[in-house]
Parts: C-alpha cells; sequence; structure tokens
C-alpha cells in the first residue's frame, strides 16, 4: 500500500514527468507541496499528451467551422450535421508507444478508445480505419510488431462490430524505433441526441460505468508524453488490456440509457482514466466535482487512491445522472451485466476532492487543473528547403515495365489484402465499397445516403517540406472522397511528430498545421477533431513528421459514387489535372534509384478544387465509369491499380515529347484524375473540361490483358498481380 | 411467417441477420434476451453470428448453457426450423442439436473475404430455392471456422444428405484456397438428421442486394419463407 503522505523529492517530480518550473507552477497554484495523489493527478493533467502544451498555440490556427459543424474540437469526437437530422461523429486518436511496447494490446486498446469516443456523443459506431507506420521491413522487429498491430485491431474491430473499412500503411526505417497506430472511428446519431462532456446541476450523482478497474495502465498518459531509451520493454506494464466484449456491452448499454432522459453529461475515461474524465466534466460545466474511491468497482484489493486516479483499464464511462434516475441506469447496465456505482456528485465549490477510507487525499481547483496547464511558445526553425530535382537529369535505370513491376511489389505500394481480411470490414452490411479503393463508402442504414471516409498522408513530402506535405494530407484525403463521388465535409487529425523540445521538430509542426490550415481554409474542409501525439522518437532519432488527416465526405446516393476499376474493354482513359514530371521525393526516385531527396510536388489548392468539383459532378451524373486519384508512384501506378481491380487492361498513347517518359508515368504532380468513358462520352467530357479551363487529356484506351506502351514490352496484368499481391503475404510468411 | 433472434451479449450481426429476415419474409423478428427462459411462438429460431460472451473460454460454449437454451433445445427437438449463422452454427454444435466442432482457422487468423458455397443438397427447407450444385458467393468473417468430425460422423452426415453447403472455386469445382479455414471435406454448412436445423459459417445474410455487392443469400432467408409460410 502507498501511502498519500510520502516526501514529494525532485526525483519523485521528475519521475512524474514534469518539469521543476512546472512543479514550481503547481506550488504557486495551490499554495502548498502536492499530496503524493495529487502530485499524480497533477502529472496526468499536465503531460503533452492531455494538455497538448507545445501544440495549443498552434493548433488554434485550424479552420474549425463550417456550416454543418456541429461540434468541433474540444469535446470526445467531432460532429458533423449530414441531413435529415443525422450526425456523424468522428475522429482519429493515436497509441503509438503502447503499440510498440505491446503491439496487440496497444492496437487493440487504441481501437477501443476511439470507439468509446464515438459512442460517448450518443453515436453508434458505423466504419472503423487505421492509418499504420512500421519500420523498414529488414528490421528484425517489424514482422512482429505488423502481425501483433494487425490482430489487435482485428481483435478488438472484429468483436466490437464495427466494420474496418480502410486505412493506410507503409514501412520506413525511421519508424524503427517508434511505429504509428492511429485509430479512426466514426458514428451516426440523430442531431437531437448528441451528448456532451460538460457536466450541470448542483449535487447531482456522478455515476462510474463499465469495467472494474484494476491496475493496469496506470501512467500510461505519461508514458505517451516521453520519447523511448533502451528501455522501451520496461514499460510493458503500463500498457492497458482490452476487453472487446465488455466495450460491446459498454455501447449497447450507454445507448439504451441514452434512449432515457437520465444522462446530463457523459466521459468515457481514457488516457488518465478518472482523473482526466471528472476533471474534464466538473471544468466544462464550471462546477465541483466530489468523488469517494471507496465506491469504485475494483479488479483488485487494496488498490490506493493514486493508483485509482491514475489507472486507465478500458470499458470505463462516467456520467452525471438527473437526480432520482440511479435506478432507471442501474437497471440497465445490470441487464448488460456491467459495474454500476454511484461514486461522487457534483459541487458548487469547483474543486475536485477526492476521499478514500474517509480520508481527503486531494483537494484541488478543478479550472485550474485544466486551464493553467502549462502552454509553449516553443523555440522552432523551418525547415531547409530540399534543391529541385529536375526531371530530365533523373536516369531511368529500367525499362518502364521493369520499374512499374518493382513499383508495384515494393513494401509501400503493394496490395494490403492480407491485413484488411484479417478486418471485419462487412460487418453491419453496409458497406459499399471496400479496403483497396480510393475510400471507403459505408451506407447509412438503408441508404440512399453513405459516407466516404479515408486517410492520408505523405510522411516523406512532410519531411522534405512541412507545409507542403501538410497540405497535401489534406488535398489527398479531399481528392480521394471526391474520386468516389462524394462531398467532402470536415477532416479530424493525428499530428503524430518527435519531441517538440527540439527546434527543427517544432518547425515541422508548425509547418505542417500552417500547410494543413491553407489547405482546410481552401477547400473548405474544416478540422472538427483530432489528437497530437509528439515524443515519437528513440534514442535521439525522431519518426518522419506523420500528420495523419481522416476525411469524411457525403454521398448523397451511394448509387451514384465511383470505383476504381476499370469497367468495360475498349473506353477512353483521360486524365484531369496538370503533369509537370515532379519526381522529387518520389517512390520512384526512392525504389528505383535509392535517393529520398528533392521538394515534394507542390500542391496548388486552387487546381485541386476546380479539378475536384468537376470530377465529383462528372460521378454525380454517372458519366464517368471509373476514376481513382493519382498519388504515390504516379499516373502508371493509378492506371495498374484500376486494371488489376477490373481484370482489364489498357493502350496508353504515346507520351508527350516535353518530358522522358519515366518522369511524365511515374511523376507524382497533385490534383489529378485518372478517369473512363465511353468514347462519345469521353469527348463530350474533354470538350467540357476545356471550355471550363481544366488540364485534360486523353492518355489511352482500356482493353486486352496487359498494359501496352509506345515501344515497350506488354506488361501483363498477371505479372503485376503476382508481384503486387505477392509482397506483403510473403513478406509476413516465409 | 413469425421468427425470433436469439441476443447473448456480445452478439454483433443481429442487425444484419434482422434486415434480412424483415426483408425475406415482411416481418421484423421479435429480438429474445437470452436471460429469457421461454420464446414466443415463432416459426423460425436464428441465432446470428457474433462473439458471444466473447468467445471465452470456447466459441459458443457458455451461449449454449444460458437460460434460453433450455427452451430453444426443445422446440428444436419438437420441429421448429433453427438457423445458426457463424457464432450461431458454434452454439448450436455445442448444444448438440448439431454434430461435429468448429476449430481454430488453420492458419490461425481471423479470415474476412468473399467464399464460393456448392448447394449440396437443393431440396431443403433452407435451400429450395437455389438449384442442386449452384455456386452462391457470401462473405466469411470468423476466426473458429474449421469444421471438425469424426469419421464416423462424417460419414453419417454424408449418407444421410445433411451436408448442405462445401467451399468450392467459382466453378463449382473443389480448389486451392476455396476452403477459407481448413474445414474437414470442405464443410461450410450442415443440417441435423431431421432436416429443420441447419448451422453454417458463411454470413448470407450480408449478401441480399446488390448494393453490397452480391444478392446470392437472400435465397436462403427466401427459402425458409417460402417453407415456413405453407406450414
Amino acid at each position: 500500500m502507498i501511502p498519500n503522505d510520502i516526501p514529494i523529492t525532485p526525483e519523485l517530480v521528475a519521475d512524474h514527468g514534469l518539469k521543476p518550473d512546472e512543479y514550481q507552477r503547481i506550488l504557486d497554484l495551490i499554495g502548498r507541496e502536492p499530496t503524493f495523489t495529487e502530485l499524480g493527478i497533477f502529472s496526468a493533467m499536465w503531460n503533452e499528451h492531455c494538455s497538448y502544451k507545445s501544440s495549443r498555440l498552434w493548433l488554434k490556427k485550424l479552420p474549425t467551422t463550417g456550416p454543418r459543424v456541429i461540434q468541433g474540437p474540444g469535446e470526445n469526437a467531432g460532429v458533423v450535421d449530414i441531413g435529415d437530422g443525422q450526425a456523424v461523429v468522428f475522429k482519429m486518436e493515436s497509441h503509438n508507444h503502447p503499440s510498440f511496447i505491446e503491439p496487440y494490446q496497444g492496437a487493440a486498446t487504441g481501437v477501443g478508445g476511439i470507439l468509446r469516443d464515438v459512442f460517448t456523443m450518443g453515436a453508434r459506431p458505423v466504419a472503423a480505419l487505421n492509418t499504420l507506420r512500421f519500420g523498414d521491413p529488414d528490421h528484425p522487429k517489424t514482422r512482429h510488431l505488423v502481425s501483433g498491430v494487425v490482430a489487435g485491431i482485428g481483435g478488438y474491430g472484429n468483436s466490437f462490430g464495427v466494420p474496418t473499412v480502410g486505412g493506410e500503411v507503409n514501412f520506413h526505417p525511421r519508424y524503427n524505433g517508434n511505429i504509428l497506430v492511429n485509430a479512426f472511428a466514426a458514428g451516426i446519431a440523430s442531431t437531437d441526441g448528441i451528448f456532451y462532456a460538460a457536466a450541470a446541476g448542483i449535487g447531482n450523482p456522478i455515476v462510474y460505468l463499465g469495467s472494474k478497474t484494476g491496475r493496469d495502465g496506470i501512467h500510461g498518459a505519461t508514458m505517451a508524453s516521453a520519447e523511448f531509451g533502451e528501455d522501451a520493454e520496461e514499460k510493458r506494464p503500463t500498457v492497458q488490456v482490452g476487453d472487446p466484449f465488455s466495450e460491446k456491452l459498454l455501447l449497447e448499454a450507454c445507448l439504451e440509457l441514452m434512449q432515457t432522459d437520465a444522462v446530463i453529461a457523459i466521459q468515457d475515461m481514457g488516457a488518465a482514466g478518472l482523473t482526466c474524465s471528472a476533471v474534464e466534466m466538473g471544468a466544462k460545466g464550471g462546477l465541483g466535482v466530489e468523488l469517494d474511491l471507496d465506491h469504485v468497482p475494483c479488479r483488485e484489493t487494496g488498490m490506493t487512491a493514486y493508483e485509482m486516479m491514475l489507472s486507465e483499464s478500458q470499458e470505463r464511462m462516467l456520467m452525471v445522472l438527473r437526480p432520482g434516475k440511479e435506478d432507471v441506469a442501474r437497471a440497465i447496465f445490470e441487464k448488460w451485466d456491467l459495474d454500476f456505482a454511484v461514486i461522487g456528485k457534483t459541487t458548487d465549490t469547483r474543486r475536485f476532492v477526492i476521499r478514500r477510507h474517509g480520508d481527503v487525499v486531494a483537494d484541488l481547483p478543478i479550472m485550474e487543473l485544466g486551464d493553467e496547464a502549462p502552454v509553449y511558445d516553443r523555440p522552432w526553425v523551418e525547415t531547409e528547403p530540399a534543391a529541385p530535382v529536375d526531371p530530365h537529369a533523373v536516369p531511368a535505370t529500367a525499362s518502364i515495365g521493369e520499374a512499374l513491376i518493382k513499383l508495384m511489389g515494393s513494401p509501400d505500394l503493394c496490395s494490403r489484402r492480407w491485413i484488411w481480411e484479417q478486418y471485419d470490414h462487412l460487418i453491419l452490411g453496409n458497406t459499399i465499397q471496400r479496403p483497396g479503393g480510393d475510400a471507403a463508402v459505408v451506407r447509412i442504414e438503408d441508404g440512399p445516403k453513405a459516407l466516404a471516409l479515408t486517410l492520408d498522408v505523405t510522411p516523406r513530402y512532410c519531411e522534405a517540406d512541412p507545409v507542403e506535405g501538410g497540405k497535401q494530407a489534406v488535398a489527398e484525403a479531399w481528392r480521394n472522397l471526391t474520386a468516389v463521388g462524394a462531398a467532402p465535409l470536415a477532416v479530424t487529425d493525428c499530428l503524430n511528430f518527435g519531441s517538440p523540445e527540439r527546434p527543427e521538430i517544432m518547425g515541422q509542426l508548425v509547418g505542417a498545421i500552417e500547410g494543413m490550415a491553407a489547405a482546410c481554409e481552401a477547400l473548405a474542409f474544416p478540422v472538427v477533431s483530432g489528437n497530437v501525439s509528439l515524443y515519437n522518437e528513440t534514442s535521439g532519432e525522431a519518426i518522419l513528421p506523420t500528420p495523419a488527416i481522416g476525411g469524411v465526405g457525403l454521398l448523397p446516393d451511394f448509387d451514384r459514387s465511383a470505383t476504381l476499376a476499370f469497367k468495360a474493354e475498349g473506353e477512353t482513359i483521360l486524365m484531369i489535372g496538370a503533369t509537370g514530371g515532379h519526381l522529387g521525393q518520389s517512390l520512384y526516385l526512392r525504389e528505383m534509384l535509392g535517393r529520398e531527396d528533392g521538394p515534394p510536388p507542390p500542391v496548388d489548392l486552387e487546381a485541386e478544387k476546380r479539378n475536384g468539383d468537376f470530377v465529383r459532378a462528372l460521378i454525380g451524373e454517372k458519366r464517368v465509369s471509373a476514376v481513382h486519384d493519382c498519388a504515390d508512384g504516379g499516373l502508371i501506378v493509378a492506371i495498374a491499380e484500376m486494371a488489376l481491380a477490373g481484370d482489364i487492361g489498357a493502350t496508353l498513347s504515346r507520351t508527350p515529347h516535353s518530358l522522358p517518359p519515366h518522369a511524365y508515368l511515374f511523376a507524382e504532380d497533385q490534383a489529378r484524375y485518372v478517369l473512363t468513358a465511353p468514347a462519345d462520352e469521353a469527348e463530350r467530357i474533354v470538350r467540357e473540361a476545356a471550355a471550363a479551363s481544366l488540364n485534360v487529356s486523353v492518355i489511352g484506351t482500356t482493353g486486352g490483358k496487359a498494359l501496352t506502351l509506345d515501344g515497350e514490352d506488354p506488361i501483363y496484368l498477371s505479372t503485376l498481380r503476382a508481384c503486387h499481391e505477392g509482397w506483403l503475404p510473403d513478406y509476413m510468411e516465409r | 411467417m413469425r421468427s425470433a433472434i436469439i441476443l447473448f451479449p456480445g452478439i454483433n450481426r443481429e442487425r444484419d441477420m434482422a434486415r434480412a429476415l424483415t426483408r425475406a419474409t415482411g416481418t421484423a423478428p421479435a429480438i429474445v434476451w437470452h436471460k429469457e427462459t421461454s420464446l414466443p411462438p415463432v416459426d423460425l429460431i436464428v441465432i446470428p453470428g457474433g462473439f458471444s460472451y466473447g468467445d471465452y473460454l470456447r466459441c459458443g460454449a457458455i451461449a449454449a448453457r444460458s437460460p434460453i437454451m433450455p427452451d430453444l433445445i426443445a422446440r428444436a427437438e419438437a420441429g421448429v426450423t433453427v438457423f445458426g449463422v457463424c457464432n450461431g452454427f458454434q452454439v448450436l454444435t455445442e448444444t448438440g442439436l448439431l454434430p461435429g466442432a468448429l476449430m481454430r482457422n488453420a492458419d490461425l487468423k481471423f479470415v474476412c473475404r468473399d467464399v464460393h458455397l456448392r448447394v449440396e443438397t437443393a431440396g431443403t427447407r433452407f435451400t429450395n430455392r437455389y438449384t442442386q450444385g449452384q455456386v452462391i458467393r457470401t462473405p466469411v468473417a470468423h476466426g473458429d471456422g474449421n469444421y471438425f468430425a469424426d469419421p464416423e460422423t462424417l460419414a453419417r452426415l454424408k449418407g444421410e444428405d445433411q451436408i448442405v453447403f462445401r467451399y468450392v472455386g467459382p466453378n463449382g469445382k473443389p480448389a486451392e484456397n476455396a476452403n477459407p479455414n481448413g474445414s474437414i471435406d470442405d464443410i461450410a454448412g450442415i443440417r441435423n438428421a431431421r432436416g429443420n436445423v441447419l448451422g453454417m459459417m458463411p454470413h448470407p445474410e450480408d449478401y441480399i442486394e446488390p448494393a453490397q455487392g452480391c444478392s446470392d443469400g437472400l435465397g436462403i432467408f427466401e427459402s425458409m419463407a417460402a417453407a415456413l409460410e405453407q406450414a
């Protein structure tokens, strides 16, 4: 048993992740030395993960409002109006550090946490996605991490019963010591049935719901706010253990209770558990909170106040109920075999008072716990601009066919089927577009409305130029939603960076936010929720800057959406958008020449909007048979993906003389889409695009079982398919 | 036709199943909580897919011993039609209403993908809308679908025409990779000797309309509706 009155030494303060000046701030705030439990509470509230102390100043630059936005950042998840009295509720969150230490449970509880964020707001989850970044495939740990993370995501989502419909997976040595697991979830709620965290009313019961509290995950959020050293393995006990079965019961019980008028406020116990949830409910409502920990359902005996306040045991909720409604709530929770306990009440004191065995073990000012957390304007430096890459100076080291086969079978472009076949992507019966397309499409109940969902970021672009990289991540998400025919609604983000205490890393964060803000503004694509994950580094080496963007769009009618597969032989292939031969930071440069240099492709936000709006209208009018955005690997990779999906080849026109063929075909210029349409329709589209001053070109015709290019041997689809489908299963199972 | 879905904690495909039953029969199924001890008067009892009791102990083992089960078993023994999908199939084998057992998939991984099934016996109350040998496409989504029966049981299943669906290639012939889980004899679904209880691992309830990419699964629900409407 840890006593509450152990002396607070500088070492103990440092072990709690608090700097000496931060501790001084605590002393000034409360006018005395904190108790041990209070020190724990401060460390939980003031760590980077919970307080956003390094990023808060900059996050303010992101646009967060729009005509459809019901709730922006600051709640459990963002809420956007989708008409007919319905709202989509969504958020993305990182679970990087726990997943590196313990991949199965780390990833599983990441999924659990984000699902809870969504149903806490009153929404039934309808889709999950995830962004994953692993180290070099040749690194001895990578295979084990991929296997564990994928099994953990599947293990949780499949059992909970939400379709996992998409995401991103990439490999790069810079993630060798710090992988990324970012989990996204979206749910549907009634606009008149959305629940918030702010407590209201004085003397109202605060109830604890869900699973029991154990000693797992203590200081999880503090661990997530520090870089790793050689001792990462020793942090395993800070990783939580997930139970999707309990979460499914918690979902059903919460939604059932929300149908009554019993709930005033609700907050899930995520990072920093009981501490963070109780403080947020009180602070948001301008009220005090009193908790008596003797009533908290515990999994183990002899737990101290310190342990209970910092436990990150999963599948738990805190609610403020209307007085007299305890029995209604208790009956529902007991039906679902979940724990239910009144553990405290709201007060008018604005104090956070914790009792254990009759003693007051903490008594802190509740508003200051959140509001007075340190905010840092950390020093930062701009990333040096990279020297441009002249497309004429990039040698062609192989034939187009050899290069395409190599790229399509490379770790970053190969099929992710081995992964998504381990995720139940069909449950609920509303998956209209499955993993493997530009965006997932999930019908809302029986339709015709549907959501489009995508996660995007290109870290190598962000590393070379954080501003353009930030823009590109947003633009690509917007483009992917557009490519399935959806109107982009809003985004959530997950900003993964190294230590903000290093000016060059802080400069990446500042730059990426600047680029994201510009793109969100220009594309009317506001940020409604998100998460920041800093200190992603091991032994001084930071990850690539990875501001992952989760884009959500709306399709008025799922029947008016596009997929990337070629549909018929003899159709014309068109490209909308200009090709400038941009090879800087391209996969061609990296995979064929071993070079990771140059600037990323610049993002012309006006062109993005013009081209995208044009393509979306064509899809809505059912004038195009297939649509795909042009991204990693360039035009020829986009065409190969369309051909493989439809099992129909293509004959490509002669490439323009202004560029070497490999520069034209593998360039990663932005704002481009590949479309197909019957020849006469294609002619009309070309005329209309030209009249609207858009860049449009006829690039070939569908047909056959190979890609045929001028002066090249046919590139057979069977060969492409073998290397594209083969790499990941071969890697994982050899 | 009246139907009921049994809901155990952790079941998660009840909505998919209710939609398919409603579409085929015109009436929404009753939802019966596992803590009940008697079912309403119905023509069809369905146990949908999911992870009842978190798949803890053994898939379907705890559900098979829950309060509603004695009445379900009595109804099945009295001839009422019972249909179990995925976890429902596992529960039915755990109760003994269907022979054999479902083990971890041979490759130890959860698998969600399309499979092709050959209708091995078309004359049943579950398959009257299909033709003998017809190949249909359905998805699977399971970690424990590896059907096993001892040689004696297997011989009886074959002899009594109890194997209803087998995993095959798209052309209806056995094929490499057609069987997603290592099931013995490529078995995907079986019925009891009396013919009123069917268990299958694939999810026909998720392929009932073109928007889902395939409507082949609707036939099972229409078959049951046709057979039980007449009854």
